[in-house]
């Protein structure tokens, strides 16, 4: 009786608990059931296949033991029980998986790559992407933490990393790919519809590891080429406060700002920061607040992270590089 | 001449060395597979456009595997003591080896076919 109590107890968490989390793959943001890649949607396909072949399977299994158990000793033969054996037993199986396996390999084939194709290097770090597009014929667009894709166009991810095994994973763009220090992973993909995604790193890198995220936005061909002659553009020259704080507290000894004398290459290229969707790598949204929040206790919103806390720094002299970086766009 | 054949194979020993060769040539053309696909792709920088030894190789795993279960086949056959086969007898041990060849022969005819579907399919040297 007090099993069934807490049995009953336990089952309405469990229940909402489940229904949660299967809710959560409703988000269209960062789903493999929300395709916007070629690979993502073959993928798909491929799980539902597979998921429908083997629920048949599993169906057509048990309806067959339920026949085994309840039919009466002496139905079969012994030569047509061997029989039943080995067409059910042996081909069956080796045909359904041979047909699979044909069926799902061309799938696996990856995109061909052209040398006038977009070349996207990401660097995975505790905890950040360090990001260089490298278009065809042009200079090279350094970046952090946001990718940018062309819709309808294949594009080469060149993966690595420079201090520990990260992953690099846009699920509705397609499968994961290691980044492993000292090599060079390549994954061609092809985005098919425009919209704002999300990655995430998806080999545990640290203490950090969860909130290494990345936003990513599929634009339309023209769109993505206008957008890239920005980028390669500094933000408008600001002079100010801000620009001066910088500048004195030797935050140009990690991060570069295209345009000034900020080179850092340690930490993440902050020239068109204010125009990215997050801050820390998908940590913090773009606000004043966020922005002074991580210039001064960084490690408290990403534990582990590299970037030193400033507690000597006043709240004014946070407010005022927040609002100069606020302005690079 | 098929019947000449039969009782010929029939007459044939069947040991625990023929009950391996089928096996065994799944795992030859298993380190065949990574080894062209190694060297061919080390060599040349990409995928053969017709990878002509690799059938040839394919076919030919295939055909030992083939005869070697047909072999076992024949032998399975062989008329001798009534069933159950399970006697300590010649034609018993004969039937037993030969039927465990046929079954293994079976195996490793899908498992080279496994093995070679994803070299000639995937097409690649990522």
């Amino acid at each position: 009786m007090g099993s069934r109590n807490t049995l009953s107890h336990l089952a309405k968490p469990i229940v909402s608990g489940a229904g949660l989390a299967l809710l959560s793959g409703c988000n269209r943001h960062q789903s493999a059931l929300a395709p916007f890649g070629e690979d993502a949607a073959a993928i798909e396909h491929l799980t539902i296949v597979m998921v429908v072949g083997a629920v048949v399977i599993a169906i057509a299994l048990a309806l067959l033991m339920r026949w085994a158990v309840k039919s009466p000793e002496g139905s079969l033969t012994l030569i047509s029980g061997e029989r039943l054996i080995v067409i059910l037993g042996a081909i069956l199986p080796a045909v359904l998986l041979l047909g699979l396996l044909v069926y799902s390999l061309p799938q696996m084939r990856p995109h061909p790559v052209e040398a006038a194709d977009l070349k996207i290097d990401v660097t995975g770090e505790q905890f950040w992407w360090r990001v260089r597009y490298a278009p065809p014929g042009g200079e090279p667009v350094i970046s952090a933490n946001a990718i940018r894709i062309p819709v309808g166009r294949t594009v080469l991810f060149r993966l690595t990393a420079s201090d520990v095994v990260h992953s690099f994973w846009i699920p509705g763009l397609a499968g994961k790919m290691d980044m492993i220090p000292g090599r060079v992973n390549e994954l061609p993909v092809k985005a098919t519809k425009p919209g704002v995604y999300r990655g995430q790193c998806t080999e545990f890198c640290g203490l950090s590891h969860a909130w290494m995220a990345f936003e990513v936005v599929a634009m339309e061909p023209a769109a993505f080429d206008r957008w890239l002659a920005a980028e390669r553009r500094p933000a408008k020259p600001i002079d100010g406060r801000g620009r001066a704080l910088f500048a004195s507290y030797g935050c140009g000894g990690c991060h570069a700002i295209g345009g000034t004398d900020q080179s850092g290459t340690v930490g993440p290229d902050l020239t068109h920061i204010a125009a990215r969707r997050s801050i820390g790598a998908g940590a913090l949204p773009v606000t004043q607040d966020a922005l002074v929040r991580f210039i001064r206790a960084s490690s408290e919103v990403k534990p582990g992270s590299r970037m030193p806390a400033f507690p000597q720094m006043s709240e004014g002299d946070a407010r005022d590089i927040a609002r100069y970086l606020g302005e690079l766009r | 001449m098929i019947r000449k054949l039969h009782s010929h194979i029939g007459s044939l020993q069947a040991t625990l060395w023929t009950l391996i060769v089928a096996p065994t040539t799944w795992a030859v053309h298993f380190l065949f597979s990574y080894l062209w696909a190694a060297v061919y792709c080390a060599k040349t920088g990409q995928f053969a456009e017709e990878p002509l030894v690799y059938w040839v190789g394919t076919g030919l795993a295939l055909l030992v595997i083939a005869i070697s279960g047909y072999i076992a086949v024949i032998q399975s056959r062989v008329p001798g003591d009534p069933a159950p086969h399970e006697h300590s007898t010649e034609s018993d041990r004969l039937r037993f080896i030969a039927y465990s060849t046929m079954l293994l022969a079976g195996l490793s005819f899908i498992g080279v076919i496994f093995t070679a579907a994803p070299v000639l399919i995937l097409e690649d040297c990522r």
